[in-house]
């Protein structure tokens, strides 16, 4: 089945900042329609990873390969034009433009990109303004934002922020997106919302690389789940495999793990 | 919109200084896609109406000047409230267009017209040049390499002497178009008024297309506009040269309006600083604001003038209190103020 290629294979991914390694040998596989949690305490190189993965940072070591293909080192829009699309933690928002516009911004890519038309209004532009838009709001209303599509991006509360982080990188189609605690700051039932368009776009056959605090969230949704711990992969399987590995408990989960232990 | 939902997370707004009001420029930007054609229907009816209006043809000087200074303004807003890269050497790209007409139609004969285009095409190149290896630095370093590219042009000028006249400048021969001369404050007045119109709708139309919307991310955060795919170092180029472009046309309109140039007038530090005045005080990522600015800028010190040696201390209070009490310049801070009380 060619649904079992993988759409990402991270192999041995290294870096080092100041001696310190960051990210220190992680592999990650991860196929079409597949949600990959990486979870582990602060500063265990999530983010790191992230950043690795999706070219704002150049590895020390270790290749990346997006659905066969290597782009080890490639940048993050060259990234994007192969398919790969994130948000961020500490939100990258376009704080002068609507909500609608910055969801219009994640089309950019399947835009056409004629200066010429665009200096000169060509009929084409309004017929592709037309199309973007109606395709951000699409974005916009799969995150439960559609009522605030014109309103400054400035004036959204941090959870709106968030999904419409998730709304921008719907836009742009992807085949692999990485989300970076997407359900942060987000209330219960936006935390819900979150959960169901993570859902629906795995479903559709994106894969999904998610770094999560939420755990409950974490736990219901992902199909792999892998720890880091100070840079290093401690363990990799199913939510149930990590939930019950001692080390796992020990190592991060705490006090959360030894009570859904013994709740199990 | 209710008041009570634009209240949720005032948090975030101080990260980004778009002015008092928060929600201020997205929904102008609403409100451009309205209002696009207001702009360019209020400038053709003032270009038509006010020789009926002005006592007299200094008037028509003054406002000709302001046109062409607005233009300028217009292309430097697309780079820096647009794009959010700063120039403080625009006025090198006016230098280029004003010299260009001089040079080649005084010393090779040339049409004034096709001068101007020669020009525009080589304040074009100059900008893909120049603009690849300095777009790369950001901030003040930008500033500072931008500042140096204005001061070698208007030092170049000074210099080439033979060809320039020095910083006395040269004088510029009369545009011809199909062997009649265009002259008289009246038609300059139209000619400048019609070339800011064309400049105005040109900015406008990339404003409100893909590329308007790159820039206005890319301005925002590099980051973000990376992930989504944009060429970021290709965009700022591209709108680097579009603004050449935009200074230079301005530069020739300039050196025929005045018949007259020196490299001080047209590629000076202190015109590049005014440029760039002009866009801050009027109003960054609007371009009513570059229009408002250019007048601003260009109509106080003549109405000032009786304060005599006053002038200039007078003027410079005047634009530092528009900036302490309009600081998101004058168009956009009045515009969000009217919004408040409407």
């Amino acid at each position: 089945m060619s649904i079992s290629a993988p759409l990402l294979r991270v192999e041995n991914l290294s870096i080092g900042f100041g001696g310190i390694q960051a990210v220190d040998g992680v592999s990650l596989t991860l196929k079409p329609g597949m949600i990959l949690s990486i979870i582990g305490p602060n500063g265990a190189g999530k983010t790191t990873l992230f950043n690795l993965i999706s070219g704002l940072y150049t590895a020390s070591s270790g290749t990346v390969h997006l659905d066969g293909a290597d782009v080890t080192g490639l940048a993050p829009e060259a990234l994007a034009r192969r398919g790969l699309s994130r948000s961020f933690q500490n939100l990258q928002i376009f704080f002068r433009m609507s909500a609608l516009e910055n969801v219009m911004v994640g089309r950019h890519l399947h835009e056409k990109r004629s200066l010429g038309a665009h200096l000169l209004a060509l009929p084409s532009v309004s017929v592709q303004n037309r199309e973007s838009r109606k395709v951000a709001l699409e974005c916009l209303a799969r995150v439960g934002l559609a009522d605030i599509a014109e309103r400054s991006a400035g004036t959204l509360s941090y959870g709106a922020l968030k999904r419409l982080e998730i709304a921008r990188a719907l836009a742009a189609e992807p085949k692999v997106l990485l989300l970076d605690e997407p359900a942060a700051g987000c209330n219960p039932v936006e935390t819900e919302e979150v959960d169901q368009v993570i859902h629906a776009t795995a479903k559709s056959g994106i894969g999904i690389l998610l770094v999560e605090h939420d755990m409950k969230l974490v736990m219901r949704i992902s199909d792999r789940i892998l720890v880091l711990d100070r840079g290093r992969p401690l363990v990799e399987g199913t939510p149930e495999t990590v939930r019950n590995d001692p080390a796992v408990i020990t190592a991060y989960l705490g006090s959360f793990g030894t009570k859904e232990a013994a709740r199990a | 919109m209710g008041g009570k939902s634009s209240k949720v997370g005032t948090g975030l707004r101080k990260d980004f200084p778009t002015g008092k009001d928060g929600k201020g420029t997205a929904r102008s930007n609403s409100n451009l896609l309205r209002s696009r054609w207001s702009i360019v229907i209020a400038l053709a009816l003032f270009v038509i109406i006010m020789p009926f209006v002005f006592p007299s043809n200094y008037y028509l000087r003054v406002a000709a000047l302001v046109q062409v200074l607005a233009l300028a303004a217009i292309g430097l807003n697309l780079l820096m409230g647009y794009a959010g890269q700063v120039s403080l050497g625009h006025a090198g790209f006016m230098g280029i267009g004003a010299y260009a007409v001089a040079i080649l139609s005084s010393a090779f004969g040339i049409n004034g017209a096709l001068a101007m285009l020669a020009g525009a095409l080589t304040a074009g190149l100059i900008a893909f040049l120049v603009g690849r290896p300095i777009l790369r630095l950001k901030g003040h370093y930008l500033a500072v390499a931008t500042l140096g590219f204005g001061l070698l042009v208007s030092m170049t000028l000074s210099n080439e002497a033979g060809w320039t006249g020095g910083p006395d400048g040269m004088a510029v021969p009369r545009l011809a178009i199909f062997g009649f001369a265009l002259r008289g404050p009246l038609t300059w007045f139209w000619i400048t008024g019609g070339a800011l119109i064309i400049g105005v709708i040109i900015a406008q139309n990339l404003i409100e297309s893909p590329t308007g919307r790159a820039l206005r991310a890319i301005h925002d955060s590099e980051i973000a506009a990376r992930v989504a795919g944009i060429d970021v170092s290709a965009y700022k180029l591209r709108v680097f040269v579009i603004s050449a472009v935009y200074a230079s046309v301005a530069g020739s309109l300039l050196a025929f309006l005045n018949g007259h140039i020196t490299p001080d007038g047209t590629a000076g530090f202190l015109k590049s600083i005014e440029l760039v005045t002009m866009v801050v005080l009027g109003g960054m990522g609007s371009i009513l604001g570059s229009i408002i600015g250019a007048a601003f800028l260009t109509i106080l010190p003549q109405t000032l003038t009786f304060l005599h040696d006053y002038e200039h201390l007078v003027l410079g209070l005047i634009i530092m209190g528009a900036m302490i009490f309009l600081p998101a310049g004058i168009v956009p801070s009045l515009a969000a103020r009217w919004r408040k009380n409407a």
